[in-house]
């Protein structure tokens, strides 16, 4: 299938979230092409998680439709879904010791059968993702032994394993020190370049203008900026949705915010 | 500006494929992989091997101990069939239901311990902690106290468990909610005021009632005439549950990641609770309330072969079983012929071996 011919990735239809009494995004329309990065934006608080498991289908939205791949989440068959997009959550929870192997492993669920377990083909495609994490060494490893960090880059093996056509990252880069940010955010924009979509929850506002492709601004009231990233990436927009004056500075081609 | 970067990253990608280990050494890394997960299955493997031989073991010791040793040919004879002396007769009326219900028993609480576990991502949680038993042993001693008889203590004992159940589930998912803490928390205090209801029985009670009361309290096989209900639902329980193993794997890893990958959470556990409830209500109607199996056995089969529900739970039943058996002809046979509550010995016997465990794997 040639690549203009697939659908796009993630769309929303005039998607309205709230929580509670209080609105995240009201009317909400974009497209995510295969390639695209959209960076999501707002201050603490805003419903950027919300809306990612809206967006994951996890939650059911207010009002309007969330469609993966051209369908909504109800018209894919049961468990096809999570063949398609893969959730990074924002908190890994270890209540039980296991080890990196296997926690790297989970990622190939929805690719086994009931009664399946995990072959060599697995064990090929989950090593791959944990070398792609720097986390090699680390097979037998027990997850409580790791480091926040270490533990942040597990989970994002487990979902590179998955291998999913749309990513929708919270967080991403939480715990992650300055190399391995960039080291992730480039393995995601080199997937990107491979035909898959990525979304991602950010707070890193310059990282989000060197990655991002789309920006999505929430004002934490319901308002939402949504357009390619240099339209929505500036100061007076940012200043306003973060409370916090933003000032731009010029460095080659290169624009960066700086707290004012 | 996503076409002015395109390339960039592309390139960028490239390099950190480049960075990558190659080709021989991808294929050495997804050796080890192989290596280390066929290891790790070996030794689960191994340890369920030796669970099978040890639960042999136990039933061969609590057919042949006893007031009446009875030979290993005398055993086989009676289980045979072939035997019509006195010592075939207390194998086959006598022993062997007592010992398969101890088994069973041990299975059931073991394996309602080990999905309370995983259902509550908690690893302290179990059947009495969720106050599952705690409920079983209102109706039971208040069947007792109403004078009723055998059958009826069990009907009652069964009412009580699920009552409880149904009590904790509506409570904890009042605003529609699963969470953990709530249900914990609803289960913990479902357990103290069943514990206070059965203060107050006991102190109510007749002279004449309180010994059978509080053996029901710790634990008692001998009573168990009719235990095959127990094993057949046990072997029931385990197949019933065994192919939703790798999504209660997934299921440790966190609600949401759960579901991301694909799990029905919510169906997920109804199922596991449900079946957890049943498999505790149809143990201490069979046995009464004996503690300490549900919390200990699967944890020291997780130190022993680690996490994996698909290893965990099998292993986990039948190390219940083993220990109850064990536990229960030594509550026989230790002082005879003072007969001990059961569940005086299997807290004996666990506590020391699970503290031993637990300092010697610092996690």
């Amino acid at each position: 299938m040639k690549m203009d011919a697939r659908p796009p990735v993630l769309g929303t239809d005039a998607l309205h979230v709230s929580v509670g009494a209080r609105d995240v995004c009201r009317g909400l329309d974009f497209t995510l092409q295969p390639a695209d990065t959209l960076v999501i934006l707002g201050r603490n608080g805003a419903g950027k998680s919300t809306l990612l498991h809206t967006l994951a289908g996890l939650r059911a939205p207010a009002g309007g439709s969330v469609l993966l791949s051209g369908q909504p989440y109800a018209a894919w068959p049961r468990g096809h879904e999570a063949c398609l997009r893969g959730l990074l959550a924002q908190s890994q929870p270890d209540f039980f010791s296991a080890t990196v192997l296997e926690t790297a492993l989970v990622g190939r669920h929805p690719y086994l059968g009931r009664w399946d377990w995990e072959g060599p083909e697995d064990e090929a495609i989950a090593m791959v993702a944990l070398e792609q994490m720097g986390l090699a060494g680390f097979a037998e490893r027990q997850v409580p032994t790791l480091s926040g960090g270490e533990r942040q880059r597990l989970a994002i093996a487990a979902l590179l394993v998955q291998q999913p056509r749309l990513y929708l990252l919270d967080e991403p880069l939480a715990h992650l020190d300055l190399h391995h940010q960039i080291q992730v955010l480039d393995h995601f924009a080199m997937l990107a370049a491979g035909g898959a979509g990525v979304t991602m929850v950010l707070h890193d506002i310059n990282l989000a203008a060197r990655y991002a492709s789309h920006v999505l601004l929430l004002d934490g009231e319901g308002g939402h900026a949504f357009g390619r990233a240099a339209e929505i990436l500036t100061a007076p927009r940012l200043s306003a949705a973060f409370g916090h004056p933003l000032r731009a500075v010029q460095d080659g081609d290169t624009t960066l915010f700086v707290p004012a | 500006m996503s076409a002015a970067l395109g390339p960039d990253h592309a390139r960028r990608g490239a390099s950190v494929q480049g960075d990558a280990l190659p080709d021989a050494g991808r294929a050495a890394a997804v050796a080890v992989a192989g290596a280390v997960r066929r290891r790790g299955y070996r030794r689960a493997w191994l340890v369920i091997a030796g669970l099978v031989a040890a639960a042999l073991a136990a039933f061969a010791w609590a057919l042949m101990a006893g007031a009446l040793p009875v030979s290993s040919d005398a055993m086989l004879a009676a289980l045979t069939g072939a035997g019509g002396s006195m010592e075939a007769d207390i194998v086959r009326t006598l022993r062997l239901p007592r010992a398969v219900a101890a088994f069973a028993c041990g299975g059931l609480l073991a394996l309602a311990g080990a999905l309370m576990q995983v259902l509550l991502r908690n690893p302290l949680a179990d059947p009495y902690v969720l106050g599952i038993s705690g409920g079983a042993a209102v109706g039971a001693l208040g069947a007792i106290l109403a004078g009723l008889g055998g059958g009826w203590i069990d009907a009652s004992a069964a009412i009580g468990a699920l009552g409880a159940t149904l009590l904790v589930f509506g409570l904890a998912h009042g605003d529609g909610s699963w969470t953990q803490t709530r249900l914990l928390l609803t289960g913990v205090i479902v357990a103290a005021g069943c514990g206070a209801a059965v203060a107050l029985m006991l102190s109510l009670a007749p002279e004449g009632r309180v010994k059978g009361m509080l053996f029901w309290l710790m634990g008692d096989a001998s009573s168990a005439t009719r235990p095959w209900p127990a094993l057949v639902l046990l072997v029931l329980g385990l197949v019933a549950v065994l192919p939703f193993a790798r999504e209660l794997n997934l299921l440790t890893r966190g609600e949401v990641t759960a579901r991301a990958l694909g799990v029905r959470v919510g169906r997920l556990r109804g199922l596991v609770y449900g079946l957890g409830s049943l498999l505790t209500a149809v143990a201490v109607t069979t046995i009464g309330s004996v503690g300490f199996v549900g919390l200990i056995v699967p944890h020291l089969v997780r130190l022993a072969i680690g996490n994996d529900q698909r290893l965990l739970l099998p292993a986990a039943t039948l190390a219940g079983g083993v220990l109850l058996t064990v536990a229960d002809t030594a509550a026989r046979t230790v002082v005879a012929p003072i007969q001990l509550p059961v569940g005086v010995l299997t807290a004996l016997i666990g506590v020391p071996v699970f503290l031993f465990l637990l300092a010697r794997h610092p996690r």
